[in-house]
């Protein structure tokens, strides 16, 4: 006799965005499993069309406020190529410096809030708060270290407003940053106490064969710039990247699926560019992997929760070498004149490649943009990680059933709220802006 | 710039919270805005997103802290509560509509649980219904904006309610004032839960 089993978590606790979780079992087997998002249509793409160029960075990095530093990035570069606009190396380091902001806020409030308490045996931070007051504080402190650094060079933690295409409105005074020293200081010590407290906890005995993707860059590693790299494949410029990367809508979602050439899912992420940039890590950040003993590749999507640690690392080391050396700008921004064309942009989200594509007509107005966010990239490998994960333990009843997907969904920090976007779409423009 | 340590508190702050762009969502900045014009003397009135660490970092230092902010709808849209947060955990799922994961409601008991809450925290909820991206503010929830306004104008004047004892409604300085008839409950003891609201549960 056949025994079927459905099982729906409506509400996905502790993950950014609101998402849900369809998981059929048949027999003890997972016959399927489906990411929902719930999300309303997401409609930036089309609100986008017929505005100016210049006010892409500032619509786009509406769709997400835990990463819109992130927003403000690609869709910065995809304009920049479009206009022939080239930064000089100080606006760079400027952007790097923001991005490194980022960084180190969303990774930290994601290892400390959401996903920590479920390797502690938490149901959630505040419950983990009150036996570890400290490592909690510590967390809640490094947070708010990476939000001075986003204010300080973005003017305003959510919606940073002071980027703009070719640079910046202001930049800042030299003063200001450096006073960020001592903090970045302890920061660094704290980053690596993280790393130390994380790699000590117990995995899951959990690993996939990934395909992942990543940016590349021939220095450093990738945040504000790069190319794409693929572990199974050849690499390409950004703007190949709808040649490496097709999507195609999900019957069951509003979001858009991800489906790269030669077959399979492709992971995007802290997991990817950890596997492909590895020998791009800054000193303490490449010391920490190490004593963390995490191998050349982590194939075990659980310890993302340790690569996180390391790139928190990484982003406070390279902020005390930006601040360090920064010299405030010639100029805030260069110069820039819109014209008809195509560009693209890819930038290393906190959770993956995040890419941006516009068509500009010969004024500089969007005809045309496409926006696609890693979560939704990473949607089809979170669903295989599920079925593969679940399938040992069928015999649980539902309630831990339920838990362990959430807990296979949060180690891809998944911001739903950003992961859908149309092809076709009525506009509905927000009142009052 | 660093306030000088030791320095009195400089007085009640209120912290609206929302987004702009999410219709129902938009109920906290709306009331925080109204109550900005009408300069209380001595009244820090704040807007803030829904993230609730650094939520926290805004009221650090502040001794006597307001926050309101929209709620599900457990029955009725524009329905007004208010909770004081200093005394009593804030009812589960009260404050889920935000897209961050780490709201007002996390953010409030973490605070508890580190030691870090002001000791006044008196929290606004506006029942809300509609939290799609471009909608606008529904009617009902607009009252409920004029309803909170109104009462927490009337409580830092100096109304102080009187400390809920389990029974009704303390607070009836909203009620004339716009004819919706809806002055914030007071959810001075934890509300039945299951109203059947058109909210989603949580999970597990």
């Amino acid at each position: 006799m056949s025994e079927s089993r459905v099982l729906g978590v409506d509400y996905i606790a502790r993950v950014e965005g609101e998402g849900a979780l369809h998981l059929r079992l048949e027999d003890g087997a997972v016959a399927e499993a489906q990411l929902r998002i719930f999300e309303p249509p997401r409609f930036f793409e089309a609100l986008l069309r017929e505005r100016d160029f210049a006010e892409a960075p500032d619509i786009t990095s509406r769709i997400c406020g835990i990463c819109p530093v992130a927003y403000l990035m690609s869709a910065c570069q995809a304009m920049e190529a479009i206009c022939g606009a080239k930064l000089p190396a100080e606006l760079q380091r400027l952007r790097r410096l923001l991005y490194c902001g980022e960084w180190i806020e969303s990774h930290t409030l994601h290892i400390h809030m959401l996903h920590l308490p479920d390797f502690l045996g938490y149901p959630d931070a505040v419950s983990l708060a009150r036996d570890e007051p400290e490592l909690v504080r510590r967390g809640l402190r490094l947070k708010k270290l990476g939000n001075t650094l986003m204010r300080i060079i973005g003017g305003r933690e959510i919606h940073p407003i002071n980027v703009r295409v070719g640079g910046f409105y202001r930049a800042p005074d030299r003063q200001r940053l450096t006073s960020l020293l001592p903090e970045l200081s302890w920061g660094l010590q704290a980053a690596q106490d993280t790393v130390e407290r994380v790699a000590r906890l117990s995995f899951p005995d959990f690993e996939r064969d990934y395909h992942f993707g990543a940016l590349q860059h021939p220095r450093d590693y990738p945040l504000e710039a790069g190319t794409l790299a693929s572990s199974r494949r050849g690499g390409a410029p950004v703007s190949g990247y709808e040649r490496l990367y097709a999507e195609r809508q999900a019957p069951y979602s509003t979001a858009l699926h991800t489906y790269p050439a030669g077959g399979g899912s492709v992971q995007f992420g802290p997991l990817a560019r950890y596997a492909l940039n590895r020998d791009r890590l800054t000193p303490a950040a490449r010391a920490a992997a190490e004593a963390a003993g995490l191998p050349a590749v982590v194939r075990n999507p659980f310890q993302s929760i340790v690569v996180r640690a390391v790139e928190v690392v990484l982003a406070v080391e390279e902020a005390l070498r930006l601040v360090e050396t920064y010299q405030p700008p010639a100029v805030p921004a260069v110069a820039v004149t819109p014209r008809a064309g195509t560009g693209h942009g890819a930038t290393e989200a906190p959770r993956g490649t995040l890419y941006h594509r516009y068509t500009l007509d010969a004024e500089g107005l969007i005809r045309d943009a496409k926006i696609v966010a890693p979560t939704a990239v990473n949607q089809r490998v979170i669903e295989e990680d599920l079925a593969a994960y679940v399938a040992p333990h069928a015999k649980l009843d539902d309630a831990a059933l339920k838990a362990l997907c959430e807990r296979a969904i949060r180690n891809y920090d998944p911001c739903i709220s950003c992961s859908t976007h149309f092809l076709d779409l009525t506009v509905e423009r927000c009142g009052g802006r | 710039m660093r306030r000088p340590v030791n320095m009195p508190d400089p007085g009640p702050l209120v912290i609206g919270l929302g987004n702009r762009c999410r219709g129902d969502d938009a109920a906290g900045l709306l009331a925080a805005r109204a109550l900005a014009a009408r300069a209380l003397p001595g009244v820090r009135v704040a807007e803030a997103g829904g993230e609730g660490a650094q939520l926290m970092e805004r009221w650090a230092g502040a001794g006597e802290v307001y926050l309101i902010d929209a709620v599900r709808a457990l029955a009725r849209p524009g329905r007004t509560h208010r909770i004081d947060a200093a005394r009593r955990p804030l009812p589960a799922g009260l404050f889920r509509c935000s897209s961050h994961a780490f709201g007002l409601a996390e953010a409030v008991e973490l605070a508890r649980a580190l030691h870090r809450l002001p000791a006044t925290l008196v929290v606004y909820g506006i029942e809300g219904v509609r939290f799609e991206l471009g909608q606008e503010v529904s009617p009902a929830v607009m009252a409920g904006v004029e309803a909170v306004v109104a009462a927490l104008e009337a409580e830092l004047r100096g109304g102080r309610p009187a400390p809920a004892a389990g029974r009704a409604p303390a607070r009836c300085a909203a009620r004339a004032a716009r004819g919706s008839g809806n002055p914030p409950r007071d959810l001075g003891w934890t509300p039945a839960r299951g109203n059947g609201g058109g909210g989603r549960g949580r999970s597990g």
